[in-house]
């Protein structure tokens, strides 16, 4: 009884002792983007039980992956509605696998947007379209979230990119996350190549597009693609950029 | 002749003990079900889901890491459950015990083997889990070559340096050793547990209460550092949480490291000094109350 006791006290001491070791390591651990799941009662609710039971237990990434596996199926039997229940449980018990983020934000945006504007069950087209533009907003949604979760990694801003630029036509705004995309360290080498096109669309903002192309340009034969030469040549003729400014002419036939 | 004289520490007689509880352990039938359970789970993620190749090697890694972890928890805790109560019940520990054997060389010796016992069973599954990794990567590598065998040569490349990163990750050998550690810590705990516990049900019980705590005590932790509101019990009550439970969830690494993350040194030293000094304060303290038990 008294061993116990005394056990209890060293427990105790020993407790005092390692709480700020242990809340330091926590620090560190979200710090360095570990941790990334909060156990509290909201995800208690976007989780489920069994879920949160998981997610106690330390297996939250089998639990994630039987459920992309089951929205996996979801999609082959094109239940968009349960699809998307999965993935918000599967994006929030593993926050930093961008593969999820992606393929959820895929499905939303580009299946279940394109499954709803041929929904043969509504008759109204003005309905449609409606859920439509939601699909493309869920799609959205989950790449912002994934960005805001993982925002040291390109990928998800490209895909948001690539969203806004072919589900928006919205230009400006691809151009903007190309250009977040190429500010990160393992960005790929077109990113910023991309985020010059893309402003290159946009009114009002031909001059700074034509700037950026023409600095990849000068940047040697790598940088100069066709399409790349396509958008140079199209914006020296809209801002009618002097002749001996323009790019050699055997470039351009190329 | 002059009788030798008994020394009070004989790492010897630790070490055949040691020998002679990873024999005992290996006999058992439970150690062999965890183990091909083990195996049988990391060898069936191949069969799991045909996704893309991301998706793929991403699900493999996560449900045989998972596997590992749960069956290194599973028997740390299981085989040192039982171990007291048995000896007890075979009298092998009256045996013991009878010879001039120190208690606390009888708890290390004890506790040596179910580590041995751990560590080997860790290094059967890793390595089941690299062999099924690298054959799931060749046949990708395979197929991939395949596919694009008219692509220009820097874009095989490209392709081929894409399903190899996605395959094995060098961080994943630390975010394993983290797994054992936490198994190490597991066996202590579920030992000192087992010094004034009555049966091997309760112990195992316990345990199960503690793991689900443990990987609670983090969040107690942060709200009674915080001093999140609620009244005086709220706030004694999770004090003795964070004092008394080890914080489990530290020890779960390897989810976000397969997912993409690096782990730095400072993260997983850090981490796995917790690791072995909770081991260690385990010990010690199994070997206190083990000395003052009545035999």
């Amino acid at each position: 009884m008294t061993r116990g006791l005394i056990a209890l006290a060293v427990l105790i001491v020993v407790g005092l002792l390692k709480l700020p070791v242990e809340h330091d390591l926590a620090v560190l651990h979200r710090q360095e983007h570990f941790r990334g799941v909060e156990f509290n009662l909201d995800l208690r609710e976007k989780v489920g039980q069994l879920g949160f039971i998981a997610a106690l237990s330390g297996f939250r990434a089998i639990v994630a992956d039987a459920l992309f596996i089951q929205a996996h199926a979801a999609w082959e039997n094109t239940q968009w509605g349960r699809m998307l229940w999965l993935f918000r449980q599967i994006t929030t018990l593993q926050p930093r696998v961008l593969l999820f983020w992606d393929t959820a934000a895929w499905h939303m945006a580009w299946n279940a947007s394109v499954a709803a504007m041929n929904d043969t069950s509504q008759p109204r087209q003005a309905l449609r379209v409606k859920a439509q533009r939601e699909y493309f907003a869920i799609g959205k949604e989950f790449l912002e979230r994934g960005i805001k979760n993982n925002p040291d990694r390109p990928e998800l801003y490209e895909a948001l990119a690539r969203l806004y630029k072919e589900k928006y036509k919205d230009h400006e705004r691809a151009a903007e996350y190309y250009a977040k995309a190429a500010a990160l360290p393992d960005a790929k080498p077109w990113d910023r190549r991309f985020s010059a096109y893309e402003l290159s669309y946009c009114e009002g903002r031909e001059r700074e597009a034509y700037e950026r192309l023409r600095s990849l340009y000068d940047e040697g034969e790598k940088e100069r693609l066709p399409t790349l030469i396509k958008r140079l040549q199209s914006l020296e003729d809209k801002l009618a950029i002097p002749p001996e400014q323009r790019i050699p002419d055997k470039l351009m036939k190329r | 002749m002059i009788p030798k004289r008994h020394s009070v520490f004989s790492l010897s007689r630790i070490l055949a003990i040691t020998g002679n509880t990873l024999t005992e352990l290996t006999r058992l039938k439970v150690f062999y079900v965890l183990l091909v359970f083990g195996l049988l789970l990391i060898g069936s993620s191949i069969f799991m889901a045909q996704f893309s190749f991301q998706q793929e090697f991403q699900i493999l890694k996560d449900v045989s890491l998972g596997a590992i972890s749960m069956f290194t928890s599973l028997l740390a805790i299981v085989a040192t459950a039982r171990m007291l109560p048995q000896d007890v019940e075979d009298r092998t520990l009256y045996t013991i015990l009878a010879k001039p054997v120190p208690r606390f060389e009888y708890v290390v010796g004890k506790i040596a083997g179910v580590l041995l016992l751990l560590a080997i069973s860790t290094l059967v599954m890793v390595a089941a889990f690299l062999a099924v990794l690298y054959m799931r990567e060749q046949a990708v590598l395979q197929v991939t070559a395949k596919q694009m065998a008219s692509a220009p040569p820097e874009q095989l490349a490209d392709a081929l340096n894409a399903v190899r990163a996605s395959a094995f990750n060098v961080d994943l050998i630390p975010g394993i050793i983290i797994i054992f550690l936490k198994a190490c810590l597991l066996t202590a705990l579920t030992l000192f547990v087992s010094t004034f516990a009555t049966s091997t049900i309760f112990t195992i019980v316990v345990m199960v209460f503690i793991y689900f705590i443990g990987h609670l005590e983090a969040t107690a932790r942060e709200y009674w550092l915080m001093a999140h509101g609620g009244g005086l019990i709220t706030r004694v009550f999770l004090a003795i949480l964070a004092l008394l439970f080890p914080d489990l969830q530290a020890f779960n690494l390897v989810d976000d490291i397969v997912a993409g993350t690096a782990i730095s040194m400072a993260v997983f030293f850090k981490t796995a000094l917790l690791g072995i000094f909770y081991t260690v304060i385990y010990t010690l303290l199994s070997v206190f109350v083990f000395y003052g038990k009545e035999l």
